[in-house]
């Protein structure tokens, strides 16, 4: 019977939290590395086995842990992401020019094919790679030398390339999302990168239809079309039908547009979900109603998802990397909240149950669909 | 002939988790017993840890570690200057501490 595993990173340490394929009855292991923020962990799609995770610490700097046995035991591998050249300078907050320098380690997306192959995305924002299963670490720099890099700024959580999108039908497509600079696009394997912005509006910006300075909160993408992408962005749900070419808003009926997460079912490219968040200075639900909502339309039409989540005094957020998806013929959703619960619904959405309710604060989740 | 000296450095509790030790460490220095002499030979030994107590390439201490010893703040002194004799011979460990302040907030 298949399992699922779903891999938490928290504020505080990472845990484990496994279930056969019912997903009504749930085993906890961890923390992991307590104490440590870990920013994101994830398994590669070709050996389950082998999961990478983003260990972090205002003291201590930034360690990447790899397991090779289900995140049973780990080994620390390579730490050293050194930008190629002089990295130049970025906006600060107050639009003066400020030195790139390396903070963290945000997202690790394992290659989809070759477990030692693994993307790393970074604060200040920019791509690494690893080819020798995490311990060496190298910039694909032509991303940080397009050329507007002088134009990125950070956002609230700092100048963090967030998404790492690989293109199932093209290995040397890949997508990647900066906050706040935007979405971009390399066609040829990292070496060269286009800003892939056009038709998103950010009124918070000087000029609201710039190439790049867009708050882009995160973007997803359904593996059997590779040319759809849809994006949360600061404010407004976007969708684009031509690999980033060109974005329209499909936010629709949302009683808020503003959020973070947004994430594809699995075995139905046009069901999407967002967790609508109050606004930019209130980061969390509406009326304290924990509500997921859910398209079957690409966009535009959404319905609340309610049943099993509070509906009342809920002032958590949910954070860009904290909603996942299973694989299983019913395709189970799983997000995590700043106030350290994880929800599961096993059933698309439909009704919703807490796995955990009292970890740190979440900052990632990922799932593992196992044989 | 480089004299080797015996020296105790005590982690934090995350290093310690980190390099998978359990209370002091004890390290070979060959030649004079430098704060850089001692990071050398505890990173040689636990290469885990470089980069989580001073930048790989500036070598810089990170800012939210200080290093005591004999009761006195050693964290701004020069990496090359001789740590305290009782550091040297071993009669006292090199703290490496993590400072009050520190961690990050950041959201989103």
């Amino acid at each position: 019977m298949s399992k699922v595993r779903v891999l938490v990173g928290t504020r505080k340490g990472a845990f484990v939290l496994t279930s056969d394929g019912k997903r009504k009855d749930w085993q906890v292991s961890g923390p992991h590395f307590a104490g440590w923020e870990m920013y994101h962990v994830k398994g590669s799609p070709v050996d389950p086995n082998r999961i990478y995770a983003s260990q972090s610490s205002g003291w201590f700097g930034q360690v990447i842990q790899r397991s090779n046995d289900g995140g049973q035991t780990w080994e620390p591998v390579g730490n050293k992401f050194a930008y190629e050249g002089v990295p130049g300078t970025h906006q600060w907050y107050d639009g003066t020019a400020h030195p790139w320098e390396f903070k963290r380690v945000w997202h690790l997306e394992p290659s989809l094919t070759d477990p030692d192959t693994v993307y790393a995305g970074v604060e200040d924002a920019a791509i690494f790679r690893t080819t020798d299963g995490g311990q060496n670490w190298s910039e694909l720099a032509g991303l940080r030398e397009h050329g507007s890099g002088p134009r990125w700024q950070p956002g609230a959580g700092g100048m963090c390339l967030h998404t790492i999108i690989l293109d199932p039908s093209d290995p040397q497509r890949m997508f990647i999302a900066i906050s706040a600079a935007g979405a971009f696009r390399t066609d040829d394997g990292g070496k060269t990168w286009k800003p892939i912005n056009q038709g998103l509006r950010s009124q918070y910006i000087p000029d609201p239809n710039a190439e790049v300075g867009h708050c882009v909160h995160h973007v997803t993408m359904h593996p059997s079309r590779p040319g759809t992408l849809f994006m949360q962005k600061h404010w407004d749900v976007m969708r684009s039908d031509n690999a980033g070419d060109l974005w329209h808003e499909v936010s629709g009926n949302l009683p808020t547009d503003f959020g973070f997460v947004i994430d594809v079912h699995a075995h139905e490219p046009e069901t999407i979900y967002v967790v609508p968040i109050k606004s930019d200075s209130e980061h969390f639900p509406l009326d304290g109603k924990l509500q997921v909502f859910r398209s079957r339309t690409g966009g535009n039409e959404w319905e609340p998802l309610t049943k099993g989540l509070p509906q009342s005094d809920c002032y958590v957020n949910v954070l860009r990397d904290a909603m996942a998806v299973d694989s299983l013929d019913q395709c189970g959703v799983y997000f995590g909240t700043t106030g350290g619960q994880v929800y599961a619904s096993p059933d698309a959405g439909d009704t919703w149950a807490p796995i955990v309710r009292d970890l740190p604060a979440v900052l990632s989740v990922e799932v593992q669909t196992l044989p | 002939m480089t004299q080797q000296r015996q020296i105790r450095v005590e982690l934090p509790q995350h290093l310690r988790n980190l390099a998978e030790v359990k209370g002091e460490v004890a390290l070979t220095v060959e030649g004079a017993v430098t704060q850089r002499s001692v990071l050398d030979a505890l990173e040689a030994r636990y290469p885990m840890l470089c980069g989580t107590i001073r930048d790989h390439d500036t070598q810089q201490r990170r800012p939210f570690l200080r290093f005591f010893a004999c009761e006195e703040d050693l964290s701004h002194e020069s990496p090359d200057a001789p740590l305290p004799e009782a550091v040297a011979t071993a009669a006292e460990p090199l703290l490496i501490i993590g400072a009050i302040a520190g961690g990050s907030m950041a959201d989103g």
